[in-house]
């Protein structure tokens, strides 16, 4: 089992190198579930999904199933989907309403925040021994409502979620913000759900700003599929940063975003050309997002990665995903196809189908990724091949530490994302404390308060 | 919302009311079933272009998501819906037509190299026929599929499930006009859909 110095030698960021086996190695991979996945913040859904007292949605952290659920206060609670008993899954279903969860096996009932109820035979079997409380379903230690997305960690140590997105806040907003700049606002009009036979890192590595890879997607910006593809336009997405600045942003918490700034003038540039009223809405959206925040409307984001395993789709499309381990060369994609709840209904129905030939396993653009994702997976697991380290010396030393955006801000492609990505996942691996893995350099632990 | 026990998208009538058994309804099976193997030609060849040509101008072609749910809420709820929210697929000719053009670009790369891929069609049956079997301009039909995909070297899937068409009859023969495919699966066990159904 690889010790703490191994990780150092194994994650080489100063030099650009990092290992194969960090994305194949079966016990490496075990030690990412207890180190990473116990601790870090993970993505568990939306309150779009639970609207009503007793709505449940089963969800995962990690390798393991959880059960997203509003009580009949109308809290929300996060469990781990397991019955205290021996362990039977309670909830099979993934989404519905109920006042309990009966587990199959045995019958013990769990109300809906979390307490175990029905115990059958209780009096007889178990009179004055089972303490009901102490036998809830297991709950995550802190749970974050942040604008509709429901984010779990079961480190009871982990600082609150706003701590930990850091200066990605702002760019994360921008997939969770309404499109005219009001503040949270959207609903899941779908899931996507699929297993691909890659390590989880390369999706969250692609999502990080791995713009780089751009050339594997000829073949959908030959065709075009577009918000403006019927109207002749070719590319898979309307460019609506074609004046920005791109910048590329790797932040001290591991976070990493490709986010734009437009000129200052920050004009409308024309978008959805397939259809006049969507058009016409789009840029009301983007004129009243202009009016509303003033300067800061010239950011605009593209995609980013919340360390670990969740990214984002800012635009177009827009959504959350998170990337489930199964196994060291097997991740189960999610994706939470997200719109504004109260956009207009043509609006909706274009975007729900942009989204389907956009994203997914029947996308255009990312059937692409994971052909790539899958073979880089599979050619690094031979004896050979791991002796061999990535190269990760994109743009070495080409960023800044004073851009106003925080973090290290770099205005070309690069992979300092990446190695900032790994940098912390080392942190993890080594099993650093809170401060270190919020980023703050050992011996300066007040940064990190 | 109402609901009945069969799925809201299949246009195909309850068991009792069944066409009869006819020569007519034997004949024009075998037409169906005719069209479905030439169309699994033309697919499993590669021809996409010609496979285009075998779809209505107005087709929906549209593949739900499953989802696991409580006994009794199959109807209402176990499939995502045409027309709303997300499903594998739920699109027109429009979207087919650019997916096939994607994988004759020749560098949509997780179609290049192609995929050898053989598609099994079986239990066709006509669910219904306008204005009536012995003359139909259109008809509902519903089959099981087995698609078998091998790429590269070692990726291979499988994929069963259920089709409920409406074919229509033109000057150059039966078209696909509506298509439900019904994937038996939850989460999709393969990393892609490539392929059409
Ligand atoms: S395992 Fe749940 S009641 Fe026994
Ligand atoms: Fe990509």
């Amino acid at each position: 089992m690889p010790l703490r110095n191994d990780f150092d030698q194994l994650v080489d960021v100063k030099g650009g190198f990092i290992s194969r086996e960090i994305f194949v190695d079966a016990d490496i991979y075990r030690q990412e579930l207890d180190k990473v996945f116990t601790r870090a913040w993970l993505l568990v859904g939306h309150e779009s999904l639970v609207p009503n007292p007793g709505d449940f949605y089963t969800s995962r952290m990690g390798e393991e199933s959880v059960i997203l659920c509003r009580d009949k206060k109308g809290e929300i609670h996060v469990f781990l989907n397991s019955c205290r008993h021996r362990g039977m899954k309670v909830c099979r279903y993934e989404q519905g309403n109920t006042s309990l969860f009966t587990c199959p096996y045995h019958s013990w009932t769990y109300t809906t925040d979390g307490k175990l109820q029905g115990v059958p035979l209780h009096r007889t079997l178990y009179d004055g021994v089972l303490d009901r409380e102490a036998n809830s379903l297991v709950s995550v230690a802190k749970l974050c409502n942040y604008k509709g997305s429901i984010w779990a960690t079961w480190d009871k140590d982990a600082p609150d979620f706003i701590t930990y997105l850091g200066d990605a806040r702002i760019h994360l907003d921008q997939a969770l913000d309404c499109r005219d700049g009001r503040e949270g606002g959207s609903e899941v009009i779908g899931v996507h759900k699929w297993v691909f036979p890659a390590n989880w890192k390369f999706a969250a590595e692609n999502f990080l700003g791995d713009t780089y890879h751009n050339p594997s997607h000829r073949s959908v910006d030959l065709i075009g599929i577009g918000p403006s593809a019927a109207a002749g336009k070719k590319g898979r997405r309307d460019d609506e940063l074609e004046k920005a600045q791109h910048v590329w942003i790797s932040f001290p918490e591991g976070h990493g975003v490709h986010s734009a700034i437009q000129p200052e003038a920050n004009d409308y540039i024309e978008s959805f050309l397939d259809n006049p009223i969507l058009e016409k809405y789009f840029r009301h959206c983007f004129e009243e997002r202009k009016r509303r925040l003033g300067e800061q409307a010239r950011l605009l984001p593209f995609v980013g990665t919340i360390f670990p395993n969740t990214s984002y789709h800012g635009r177009q499309p827009r959504g959350l995903c998170a990337w489930h381990p199964h196994s060291p060369t097997s991740t189960e994609g999610w994706r939470f196809f997200l719109v504004d709840k109260d956009a207009p209904k043509e609006a909706k129905e274009y975007l729900r189908r942009y989204y389907m030939r956009y994203s997914g396993p029947a996308g255009m653009t990312e059937q692409d990724d994971m052909e790539n994702w899958l073979y880089a997976t599979a050619a690094s697991t031979g004896t050979i091949a791991r002796r061999y380290p990535f190269n990760y010396q994109q743009s070495m030393g080409a960023y800044v530490t004073d851009h106003p955006l925080g973090g290290e801000v770099s205005t070309q492609i690069t992979e300092q994302i990446a190695r900032g990505f790994y940098r912390r996942w080392t942190s993890y691996m080594q099993g650093g404390d809170w401060h270190e893995l919020l980023g703050a350099p050992a011996g300066n632990r007040q940064a990190a308060e | 919302m109402t609901t009945t026990i069969q799925d809201q998208d299949s246009k195909a009538p309850a068991a009792d009311a069944a066409i009869e058994r006819s020569a007519a309804y034997y004949r024009l099976k075998a037409d169906v079933e005719d069209f479905y193997y030439h169309e699994a030609d033309l697919l499993d060849d590669r021809r996409f272009r010609d496979w285009l040509d075998l779809l209505t101008e107005d087709i929906s072609y549209f593949m739900p998501i499953r989802r696991n749910v409580k006994f009794g809420q199959q109807a209402a709820r176990e499939n995502t819906k045409r027309g709303e929210g997300i499903s594998w697929f739920d699109e027109d000719k429009w979207t087919l037509t650019k997916r096939v053009e994607q994988i004759l670009t020749g560098v949509h790369y997780a179609e290049e190299p192609l995929s050898r891929i053989t598609h099994m069609v079986s239990n066709v049956q006509i669910k219904g026929a306008r204005p009536e079997v012995g003359a139909a301009r259109e008809l509902d039909a519903t089959s099981r599929f087995l698609v078998y995909q091998n790429r590269v070297e070692y990726e291979t899937y499988i994929f069963v499930g259920r089709r409920n068409d409406t074919l229509r009859l033109t000057d150059t023969g039966w078209k696909i006009a509506r298509r439900e495919i019904l994937l038996e699966q939850n989460i999709l066990l393969a990393k892609n859909l490539t392929t059409f159904f």
